[in-house]
């Protein structure tokens, strides 16, 4: 069923009673050309784009849980290309363009709200690295603005301007950048690729991946066997997890990364700020919610949930930015896991294993990326090639010293 | 979470800075296959789900290194102990 205007109007008159569901629930076939591992906006968005741009449209997707159980409607839902390094720029931003289009493409609201994204700065030097990022994103034909106090105060006239520790000197805007609604993601993609044959399958967990020969062939399920031509792990969070069922001994870290919602609020804040002396990240949701985050917990987790400090952490570097948060009172709290990459940057490339390959690492920033790492991951799936835009991103970087570590912090995932 | 310190206590985590998995040695920067061994132990985890061994730093204490068993599924942590008792680096 497609969905319009003429449909939303058509089911209401008929008492919505004629919806059909977004996708089949199908039993998984004994053999695919390409399954990919991990329903979550990465695998769903690969597959969708291997049956649509490739023409590969035997594929399975097996998630072990319900479709939008992991990060992917976990997430602050914040989108941007605002990169520093060049093996990053071109990736972010053809994601971006892609959301830009994202709606049309996959005939579902995913509510892509191009709203901005400004960051704060709060000295002089932090001004000149963020002139030197506008500088870098603009070469490469990004948008970017560099914004004094005035500009700032146009946009965000609440902010504590002039706070005694971290007064704000300015921000870099992209105006570009935004919010999107992360689970419908999810089942935009989903159900699209669901329409063109995939078949994605639930509560289907791999436990076991069978190598013969040195080339993955099939995985062993909590569903039966199933075999492959070729296999794609989309795993995030577990990637770790996953790769070592073929034997491979990933450069991750799991670690928990907490978000917050507000009660619901008139609108407040336009766009998305972020603090830029402490981590403190922000957006209000089209419901009114505050929806906000800041850094990791900073120790190796799969638990799902954080701890407290990191909470009044997190709401400190709230208050220090916008102080009137202090009556705000918060509605829910929740943890996702994320593979921390070594150097902060994701891996999607082939494995020493044939047939076998490994789209991991996003860190607490692969929301953004879902569009193109779909697009990507789906390239090298079909053709065995890396895409242009995902050429920095081998697992290979780590030994051979080809670092795209964005923030310069060395080998130690939770600084990242 | 809480980490008994041997020296202090039962302190919050937030008074230790973390530095991960404890069970990493220090390859041998003469033997033969060293360039492989050193991009293995800077880059490379085994990252378990479930009981771990991993160096905290009592930097709002004592100043001391800990190993500390710890669960990455519940968080519940096990023993501490002091990090020169193990040895090596
Ligand atoms: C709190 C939080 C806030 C974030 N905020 C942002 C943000 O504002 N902007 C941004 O760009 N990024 C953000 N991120 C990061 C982003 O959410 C992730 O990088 C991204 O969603 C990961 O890709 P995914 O959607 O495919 O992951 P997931 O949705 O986690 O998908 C992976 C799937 O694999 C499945 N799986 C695992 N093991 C197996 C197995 N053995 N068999 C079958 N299936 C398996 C899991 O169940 C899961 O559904 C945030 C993350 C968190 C946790
Ligand atoms: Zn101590």
């Amino acid at each position: 069923m497609r969905y319009s205007i003429f449909s939303v109007l058509r089911q209401a008159l008929a008492g919505n009673r004629g919806w059909a569901p977004a996708w089949r629930e199908p039993e998984p076939k004994r053999h695919y050309d390409v399954v990919i591992v991990g329903g979550g906006g990465h695998g769903l968005a690969t597959a969708y784009y291997l049956a649509r741009v490739h023409g590969v449209r035997n594929v399975a997707v097996l998630e072990k849980n319900y479709v939008g159980s992991g990060n992917v409607g976990r997430n602050t839902t914040i989108i941007r290309s605002n990169y520093l390094l060049p093996g990053n720029i071109p990736f972010y931003e053809w994601s971006l363009k892609l959301w830009e289009g994202l709606e049309q493409e996959l005939n579902y609201n995913a509510m892509v709200s191009q709203r901005g994204v400004l960051n704060l700065f709060h000295t002089e030097a932090q001004r000149d690295l963020f002139v030197r990022r506008g500088n870098s994103m603009r070469m490469h034909g990004v948008d970017a603005e560099l914004l004094d106090v005035a500009g700032v105060r146009r946009i965000a006239p609440f902010l504590d301007f002039d706070n005694a520790r971290f007064p704000i000197r300015g921000g870099l805007l992209q105006a570009r950048g935004g919010t999107v609604r992360h689970d419908a993601v999810a089942w935009g993609y989903a159900r699209a690729a669901d329409r063109l044959g995939v078949d994605v399958i639930q509560q289907c967990e791999v436990t076991g991946i069978r190598v013969e020969a040195g080339a993955a062939v099939g995985l062993e399920t909590t569903r039966g066997y199933i075999g492959a031509g070729r296999i794609g792990l989309a795993c995030a969070g577990n990637s770790s997890r996953v790769a070592a069922l073929a034997g491979l001994r990933l450069p991750i870290e799991s670690h928990v990364l907490q978000a917050f919602v507000s009660e619901g609020l008139k609108p407040v804040i336009p766009g998305v700020i972020t603090f830029g002396a402490g981590h403190f990240y922000v957006s209000q949701s089209d419901k009114g919610g505050l929806v906000f985050g800041g850094d990791i917990d900073g120790y190796n987790s799969y638990a799902q949930r954080g701890n407290l400090p990191t909470v009044e952490d997190v709401c400190e570097g709230g208050m220090a930015l916008m102080p009137f948060l202090g009556r705000v009172r918060l509605l829910r709290s929740w943890g996702g896991i994320m593979d921390m990459s070594m150097d902060g940057s994701p891996i999607i490339d082939r494995t020493p294993v044939g047939r076998l390959y490994l789209n991991a690492g996003w860190c607490y920033g692969g929301f953004k990326a879902t569009p193109a790492s779909g697009w990507c991951f789906a390239h090298l799936l079909a053709r065995d090639e890396p895409h242009a835009v995902a050429r920095a991103y081998r697992l290979d970087r780590f030994a051979e010293g080809r670092l795209v570590d964005e923030k310069g912090q060395g080998p130690f995932p939770n600084r990242h | 979470m809480r980490i008994p310190c041997p020296h202090c206590g039962l302190r919050g985590h937030e008074e230790f800075a973390y530095l991960g998995d404890a069970t990493l040695r220090r390859p041998d920067p003469a033997a033969p296959d060293a360039e492989r061994a050193f991009a293995e132990y800077a880059y490379r985890r085994d990252n378990p789900a479930g009981r771990h061994r991993e160096l905290w730093y009592h930097a709002q204490g004592c100043g001391t290194w800990l190993v500390v068993e710890r669960d990455t599924l519940t968080h519940e942590i096990g023993r501490v102990t002091e990090a020169r008792e193990q040895g090596g680096s």
